[in-house]
């Protein structure tokens, strides 16, 4: 240990001459900044849009299943668009597993700002509402493409499947890569499961039927199907209010 | 230089962080232009998975901050915390860990990344068995390093010591708490936070990952190398405790300027960008005081490319954290965020402020843990404007291109209706796009100069036996 010769004559001085001081006293500093922006957030009731307007959140999540499918095949919807935010199905789940593994995030916002020409261009701002079932959140920080967030019903199912496939056969100017691959991977039931229980365990509001329904759902669907379905859900949960406030 | 010092201290394992460092920069920036050129020209994208943009740009952000920014980092606090408190480090076998961990990290990190595995956080994509390595060997490195300081010879603990200090703390506070995912496969995992939450966290990361990991950490690297190449004492002592603690305390406090306009409450992003205008004044602090210890010695620069490194650095360092404060202002942030002027302010301060003083350290690292003089001085004198130049041709093309974006995107024709379609924008980027390649590329180039003039330096010493030589002689005291 150091030789401490003079008494140190500062505060200061005797965080240099003692690391245990030194390392205690910048901890504590290093964690105000973090605690004051972030704690708050999972307080304030004013962070969520739902808790002054309920309607943003689909009532029965969690209680019954989206989605369930019969002996034939054949899915009966319990969510109609814009009944409110509620979790991804199975199918859309892959679809974002996709989005994720492909990085489109970096490229893609999803988070329009309330500005004139985003809502011309993108439709109402992003409400934290509507983001509020995404682990992890995919608000992205760069527009090398456009934003996403309502994307949802802007283009045909055909279109989204060839723009993803070769996005110059349909946009000539575009510099998005190609995902060809898509096409040849198949969706696996059991594997999306354990990837709803994972998100149930987190606290997404999954209803059982929604987990068991999963492999009658993505059955025989491609990655190609999935992310197509991920797409055409983007900004359709909730249908927002244009004479509502709902951020100050 | 004083005799014994490689019996005294452990450089073995700082030789291997340094020369490691220059491959990476080499690996980190080939990718970094690789993927600048699939967006200039997007065949480049071959239709193939793993090399597509999405799946590489991550493995370039990782390459250059955590391999080379990271190799660069524990070699030069590994060497400033021996030199500075005049003992050997505390454990050799622990800095040999770190090394093989954090080299083993990076080499996993290149293999899942072009694999698809990702928790898609930006500079913190690597999937969760991974992120525990990560802590593991920081928490190492940590550990070693205030145990080499616990056990000085010294009274005072250098003002580099706590600048890598609190870059460690707050990376592990960083990495603990935006890691915390659900393990749903081996590699694949969900965040534990969900919307606003998460992006508040992404983002207290993103920024801080800057904030300590590449200013925090470079400081320290900064209050080593400049005096020492200077041979002047530091410019203010005060200057140095006042800035420190400014940057410590505030620094934290800006990711949310990340959000700004977005669903974060708005008191939280005009927290953080207020915060952020309070900031040019201790940057500019440490700007000040890494520059002014050349007061009196301006005419070294002339001969002295090393130092120019370092200044030049320096002089990047106070541009770019005068222009992030001005993007925090809400008007600016609203044209800024989502363009390429975003990543043209990143790298200003990477390719600028952090590569610089890296390098400068570096090549003052390379004669001292090798015994000789570099193997050419006009290479480093080559590297030194190529650097300069592709970092300024990089930065242009994407300052005037990301204004232009951001103002197409708002743009209105005399009808009311938007003058421009989304990928009318995209087009006119095509020619800054192709600029910015070149500028990466021309920085690329002096890459791989220095790499050839470490790996021959290490030749040349080997040849003459120098380092040979000077692990024979008995340590001193």
């Amino acid at each position: 240990m150091a030789e401490q010769k003079t008494k140190a004559k500062s505060f200061q001085e005797w965080m240099e001459v003692n690391i245990w001081g030194l390392l205690t006293f910048l901890a504590l500093a290093l964690s105000v900044g973090g605690l004051v922006e972030i704690v708050p957030l999972f307080y304030m009731k004013n962070t969520m849009e739902h808790n002054k307007h309920p309607e943003l959140i689909w009532a029965k999540a969690g209680a019954e299943p989206i989605v369930t499918v019969d002996a034939s095949g054949k899915a009966a919807w319990n969510w109609k668009p814009g009944e409110g935010v509620r979790p991804y199905t199975a199918l859309e789940l892959a679809g974002r597993d996709i989005y994720q593994r492909e990085g489109c995030y970096l490229c893609h916002s999803q988070m329009i700002r309330p500005f004139r020409d985003e809502k011309e261009r993108y439709g109402h701002y992003s409400l934290a509402s509507e983001s509020a079932f995404d682990h992890p959140f995919q608000w992205g920080s760069k527009r090398t493409g456009p934003d996403l967030a309502r994307v949802g019903g802007k283009y045909s199912d055909e279109w989204q499947r060839q723009h993803t496939r070769a996005p110059r056969s349909v946009v000539p100017e575009s510099v998005m890569p190609g995902y060809p691959w898509l096409d040849d991977a198949y969706v696996d039931g059991k594997k999306m499961q354990g990837h709803m229980k994972g998100l149930q365990t987190i606290g997404v509001p999954y209803s059982d039927g929604d987990i068991e329904v999963a492999p009658a759902l993505v059955e025989g669907k491609t990655e190609m199907d999935a992310l197509v379905t991920y797409m055409q859900v983007l900004g359709t949960m909730a249908a927002l209010d244009e004479n509502k406030a709902y951020r100050e | 230089m004083e005799s014994g010092l490689e019996r005294k201290y452990n450089f073995d394992v700082v030789r291997w962080f340094t020369v490691m460092a220059v491959v990476y920069l080499v690996v980190g920036a080939s990718v970094g232009v690789y993927i600048a050129a699939e967006l200039a020209w997007p065949w480049l994208n071959f239709d193939s998975p793993y090399i597509s943009f999405g799946r590489l740009r991550p493995v370039h952000t990782n390459a250059v901050i955590f391999a080379f920014g990271g190799c660069t980092l524990m070699a030069t606090a590994f060497y400033t915390v021996q030199r500075t408190c005049g003992v050997r480090v505390w454990s050799d076998k622990l800095a040999w860990f770190v090394f093989w961990g954090w080299n083993a990290i990076i080499v996993l990190a290149v293999i899942t990344l072009p694999l698809g595995f990702t928790q898609s956080k930006e500079y913190a994509e690597l999937e969760w068995p991974i992120d525990i390595l990560i802590a593991v060997v920081w928490l190492a490195f940590t550990f070693n390093f205030i145990m080499t300081i616990a056990k000085r010879k010294t009274s005072h603990i250098y003002v580099s010591n706590w600048f890598f200090l609190g870059m460690m703390v707050m990376i592990v506070y960083l990495h603990v708490v935006n890691s915390l995912a659900i393990p749903v496969g081996l590699f694949k995992s969900y965040s534990v936070f969900s919307g606003v939450q998460d992006a508040m966290i992404q983002w207290w990361w993103g920024h801080n990952a800057v904030g300590f990991y590449l200013t925090a950490g470079f400081l320290g690297i900064m209050y080593y190398f400049v005096p020492k190449q200077a041979g002047r004492p530091i410019y203010s002592y005060r200057l140095s405790v006042i800035h420190f603690w400014a940057l410590m305390f505030g620094y934290v406090w800006l990711g949310a300027h990340h959000l700004q306009y977005t669903a974060l409450p708005d008191w939280a992003g005009s927290l953080g960008a207020a915060v952020s205008i309070a900031m040019i004044i201790p940057s500019w602090g440490g700007a000040v005081n890494g520059m002014m210890t050349l007061s009196g010695a301006w005419d070294r620069l002339r001969t002295d490319y090393v130092l120019r490194f370092l200044i030049i650095a320096l002089a990047f360092y106070a541009m770019s954290t005068f222009e992030g404060p001005v993007m925090s202002l809400k008007t600016v942030n609203a044209l800024s965020h989502y363009t390429d002027w975003t990543v043209g302010h990143v790298h200003s301060g990477a390719l600028g402020w952090v590569a610089g003083i890296s390098i400068g350290a570096i090549y003052h690292l390379m004669t001292r843990l090798f015994h000789t003089e570099m193997y050419s001085e006009r290479l480093i004198g080559f590297h030194f404007w190529t650097a300069t130049i592709g970092t300024v041709v990089y930065i242009v093309a994407l300052w005037v291109s990301g204004i232009m974006q951001g103002l197409m995107w708002r743009a209105y024709d005399e009808y009311g209706t938007l003058a421009y379609t989304f990928v009318e924008s995209v087009d006119a980027m095509h020619p800054y796009y192709a600029m910015r390649t070149i500028g990466g590329a021309i920085f690329l180039f002096g890459a791989i100069v220095m790499l050839f003039n470490v790996l021959m330096t290490v030749a040349k010493s080997s040849s003459e036996g120098s380092l040979a030589k000077a692990r024979s002689l008995p340590a001193a005291a």
